[in-house]
């Protein structure tokens, strides 16, 4: 039997055939393999920033730490809203499934608005703290706070953009497969994000009561 | 993005975890991912505040309470499930776990004893020299 | 306006980075000159520049490693020249503020420019084939992490004409990297490259490992691939693990010095010390990321020439995969002198020692495939018998600095760097010139010298020795690293030994550069017609060289490991089919300016970054943005090559290809 006539006969019985000899992968498949290796070393990059603050948390410098300075209520508000935000996300994406254009509209616009929320909480938040000294060149454990929860926040907010863009998207090419895989893969995001701010506001926010 | 397969597509092959077989079903799936997380996470902020849990053990449960809000995360909104088409996600994922704890816990070890083995601060010397 | 950029920056009193600009420059000028003339730049920009085949791009990832190997050697020459002359009373001819610059330099090129793009580039070209598939998971996302790695290049090389580079050593330690002690654009400008060029490294770890978990041949389970393949994915996987820590601290870095943060400052609470922490996190993985591919190189180099199979797969295998969790479980072998305790210190000493014992399992695997095989000495054997004694030897020093008591009295002594330079040029240069002289038929169509090959390797082994030997001697009589110059005469006929090496080293490279431009005049004798030169046992060799855009008319049918080697070996490579086969029209994704224009505006931003033009900055960031989202609506971005082009090329290979 020559190479070219065992090209073409391949197994054509899927079943018995191990799920790693069956050949590549759909493009679906890779898409959302990829971006999930993408979120693990966004996680790993976030876990850095977490050991630098770990390590920093008790050099205050003489200025004010973090039972001084946060406030339990505006966090659990900060946190809801994303987490309610994940959860409308989640409703996006299935209305994606359904390609149910309103749905999608509808669903991806809450969580646009619970996550500019969340945003803006924080801005507020840390203009107050700027606004009482509090600002991140007062110490390591200030700088640590900042960079930590701002990229957390910085993230949030590149992940508004994407969604901002993505309904534009839809809008203007509608659901062709390569806009769908975007989508799954901002949705993937965006639950990550709020894995995220669970590690944040545990690790910060009720951390800081020792 | 190229299609790479050329013979006749295998179909178990080609759906990524996570992809829907139901439909509305799933709501059901998030709405009870909600539930739980909003539970822990009020859980969390309660345990924060609290004098009726042994102070000491404080930490272990706001971690254990944090844990359990991210699994709910992975399980309910991100539908990772468990078949063949999922091994390699969650070989990836304990990667990135032993990564993290790795970086997080190696270095706070790593730093608590070169801490220790600096030079006491001036302090801490008067305090010796009394 | 401008920023901190003045005229000032411009290194005119400084004669020797000013000669070395300018001749840059000129060669700069010259080969856009020549080119230009010629009238290749249209088929540049078409067929290479804004290509997203892998291939190419593999090529390109190799050609900027020799190119950026120069600069980083020319470094070396300095400092050799430089220690063999500075002893006693001598000053030598480069002052500290210089020489600090240089050994920066050599380091962070070296790494970062030289060795990751050249195992990238080989990873780049070798997978897909090996894989028997068409392409990377991510072709666009490839042709966008080269050109970040040629912005980051840039970017440093800059810094030789405007402004100066950092004097810090490569891996910027505070709280001398800090902006109270190195208040110039040094640092800045090796922080902004490498953060550039780290976000394209990344999506090149995300990538293949994408590619070899999920795009593989039918029939390629993971015990049926390469060794190579296997090499190559957990490189990757340590890629994807480790340089967020790089982005991380890096970071933290950068808001110390423009933000006033106090991460590792010495004021306000920072801990210089957790900077060495999260860096070697970083670090000794990278290592590993370098290495573990050149050891795939050998293993298919080796089986190949010896016309075995690779002794021992499944070790093979299990060590790699033992490797690469445990190159994170080492890191603090690079600061025992920083003050843990004894138990840490021990901890880390006997993970070090530990993690050579899946490396020695490679080698004794390595060396029974050699016993009892026909060993055909092609040059590619020979850089892998000679990394075998060399990296043997560089990983026992590295055993040596594992016992922490030892490695008080020789961190950071020309102990250090004689052991890492032997490991790294005997574990990963030389495998990767075992690498491009094995695979450079296939990537044009036409072999390499031989001759030339061969005496190259020798240079370079025997200047290896010269060059690093007498390194070892001197740590061990107490000679620290990176001296500018030193008082005690008695190490100075050692430094010349050293110098002299050097140069042999650097006739070992200008042979490497004969050899091609030799060949390349030679190339119609050395023609590849068969496509398997070396009588190959992987699926790459069973296609054309250089393989078609497509690589695989069909998708192999892959039944065991060495895939090809089992179709030779049952006649079934070369018959002719009974029915010639049904082709079909193939997709394949289309060139794209996207990689080089968003590598250009990173350049723009990073340049105005690190000179705190922030206007420019602002510009080079919206630059970033449009681009992105331009290509997002970009939607048709496959072509399809008709079946008609497709047989055509499969009939001229068969009936010109011969057996």
């Amino acid at each position: 039997m020559s190479l070219a006539d065992s090209l073409t006969n391949p197994a054509d019985e899927p079943v018995g055939v191990p799920y790693s000899e069956r050949g590549p992968a759909s493009i679906e498949t890779v898409a959302s393999f990829g971006f999930w290796l993408f979120l693990l070393s966004d996680v790993v990059m976030f876990s850095a920033l977490f050991a630098a603050y770990a390590v920093l948390q008790d050099h205050v410098a003489g200025g004010p730490d973090g039972l001084k300075l946060f406030n339990r209520g505006y966090v659990l508000a900060e946190t809801m809203c994303l987490l309610v935000s994940s959860f409308t996300c989640g409703l996006m994406a299935l209305a994606i499934e359904r390609r149910a254009t309103a749905a999608f509209y509808l669903w991806g616009i809450v969580t646009f608005v619970l996550g500019a929320a969340f945003i803006g909480l924080e801005i507020s938040e840390f203009l107050r703290m700027i606004r009482e000294g509090a600002a991140p060149e007062r110490s390591a454990f200030l700088s640590a706070f900042f960079t930590l929860v701002g990229c957390h926040g910085l993230h949030v907010s590149l992940g508004l953009a994407w969604l901002a863009t993505m309904m534009a998207q839809v809008g203007t090419l509608g659901f062709r497969p390569q806009i769908v895989r975007r989508l799954l893969c901002f949705t993937l995001f965006w639950h990550a994000l709020d894995i995220v701010w669970i590690g944040v506001f545990t690790i910060v926010y009720l951390g800081a009561r020792w | 993005m190229t299609d790479l397969t050329e013979q006749p597509t295998h179909e178990p092959q080609g759906r990524p975890p996570g992809v829907e077989r139901g439909g509305h079903g799933s709501v059901l799936t998030y709405l009870t991912g909600l539930g739980f997380a909003i539970v822990l996470t009020l859980a969390s902020f309660w345990a924060a505040g609290t004098h009726l849990v042994w102070q000491p053990a404080v930490p272990v449960l706001l971690a254990a309470l944090a844990v359990g809000q991210m699994g709910v995360h992975v399980v309910f909104f991100f539908n990772i499930g468990s078949g063949p088409d999922s091994t390699n996600n969650f070989l990836a994922l304990a990667f990135g776990v032993f990564v993290v704890g790795l970086v997080v816990f190696g270095s706070l070890l790593i730093m608590a004893n070169l801490d220790a083995n600096m030079m006491p601060s001036m302090d801490q010397l008067m305090k010796m020299q009394r | 306006m401008l920023g901190k950029l003045t005229w000032d920056a411009i290194p005119f009193n400084q004669p020797i980075p000013m000669a070395a600009s300018l001749m840059v420059v000129v060669v700069i000028l010259a080969v856009l000159g020549y080119t230009f003339a010629k009238g290749w730049w249209p088929y540049l920009w078409r067929e290479w520049i804004t290509s997203v085949d892998h291939k190419r791009l593999g090529i390109m990832y190799a050609v900027l490693a020799l190119v950026m190997l120069l600069r980083g050697f020319t470094d070396a020459i300095m400092m050799r020249s430089q220690q063999a002359v500075a002893a006693g009373g001598h000053q030598g001819y480069l002052p500290p503020e210089h020489y600090d610059q240089i050994f920066s330099a050599h380091g962070t090129i070296m790494i970062f420019f030289v060795a990751m793009p050249f195992v990238i580039g080989l990873m780049n070209f070798v997978l897909p084939l090996q894989l028997g598939v068409r392409d990377v998971a991510f072709p666009v996302l490839n042709s966008i992490s080269f050109w970040l790695t040629c912005s980051g290049a840039l970017l440093v090389n800059m810094s030789l004409m405007i402004g100066s580079f950092a004097r810090t050593g490569w891996l910027v330690y505070p709280p001398l990297s800090e902006l109270a002690f190195s208040p110039d654009v040094g640092v800045d400008y090796y922080l902004w490259s490498l953060q550039i060029s780290g976000v394209g490294t990344l999506m090149t770890g995300i990538n293949f490992v994408t590619t070899i978990l999920k795009l593989r041949a039918p029939g390629m389970g993971y015990m049926r691939m390469p060794v190579f393949c296997w090499t190559a994915l957990a490189s990757n996987l340590l890629i994807v693990a480790a340089f967020p820590v790089l982005t991380a601290t890096l970071a933290m870095l950068i808001l110390d010095r423009y933000l006033g943060f106090h991460f590792f400052t010495n004021d306000g609470g920072g801990s210089a010390m957790m900077f060495i922490n999260l860096i070697w996190i970083w670090g000794h993985p990278e290592v590993y990321i370098l290495v573990l591919p050149a050891f795939g190189v050998y293993s298919e180099v080796i089986a190949t020439f010896a016309r075995k199979p690779l002794f021992g797969y499944r070790s093979m295998v299990a060590a790699t995969l033992g490797i690469c969790l445990l190159s994170f479980m080492v890191w603090l072998h690079h600061f025992f002198t920083m003050g843990a305790g004894a138990d840490v210190n021990a901890f880390f000493g006997v993970m070090t020692m530990v993690i050579a014992v899946p490396t020695g399992v490679k080698v004794f695997n390595w060396l029974f495939t050699l016993y009892g095989g026909r060993v055909h000495f092609a040059s590619p054997v020979l850089w892998s018998l000679g990394f075998i004694c060399t990296f043997v030897i560089g990983g026992m020093t590295g055993v040596l600095l594992a016992i922490p008591p030892a490695d008080f009295v020789l961190h950071n002594s020309l102990f250090l760097v004689a052991h890492f330079h032997n490991v790294i040029i005997g574990g990963v240069l030389f495998g990767a010139f075992a690498g491009y002289m094995y695979w450079f038929p296939k990537a044009f169509g036409f072999q390499l010298n031989e001759r030339l090959g061969k005496a190259s390797f020798w240079c370079w082994l025997i200047g290896f020795y010269l060059a690093f030997f007498p390194l070892y001697a001197l740590g061990l009589m107490g000679a620290t690293r990176r001296m500018q110059h030193y008082d005690n005469v008695q190490w100075q006929p050692l430094m010349l030994v050293a110098m002299l090496g050097a140069l042999v080293i650097l006739t070992g490279i200008l042979l490497i550069i004969l050899q091609l431009l030799v060949s390349i005049r030679q190339r119609a004798k050395l023609v590849d017609r068969t496509g398997d030169p070396w009588q190959g046992r992987t699926l790459e060799w069973s296609t054309a060289s250089p393989p078609p855009a497509w690589n695989f008319a069909l998708l192999p049918q892959v039944q065991g490991t060495d895939a090809y080697w089992t179709m030779k070996q049952a006649g079934r490579a070369t018959a002719r089919p009974a029915t010639p086969p049904a082709y079909e029209p193939l997709e394949v994704p289309r060139n794209t300016p996207v990689g080089v224009i968003l590598a250009f505006f990173s350049v723009i931003a990073g340049f105005a970054l690190i000179w705190h033009i922030w206007w420019l900055a602002i510009i080079g960031l919206i630059g970033l943005a449009v681009t992105a989202l331009s290509h997002a609506w970009s939607v048709d971005r496959e072509m399809v090559i008709p079946a008609d082009e497709v047989a055509a090329f499969e009939r001229a290979r068969v009936s010109g290809g011969g057996s």
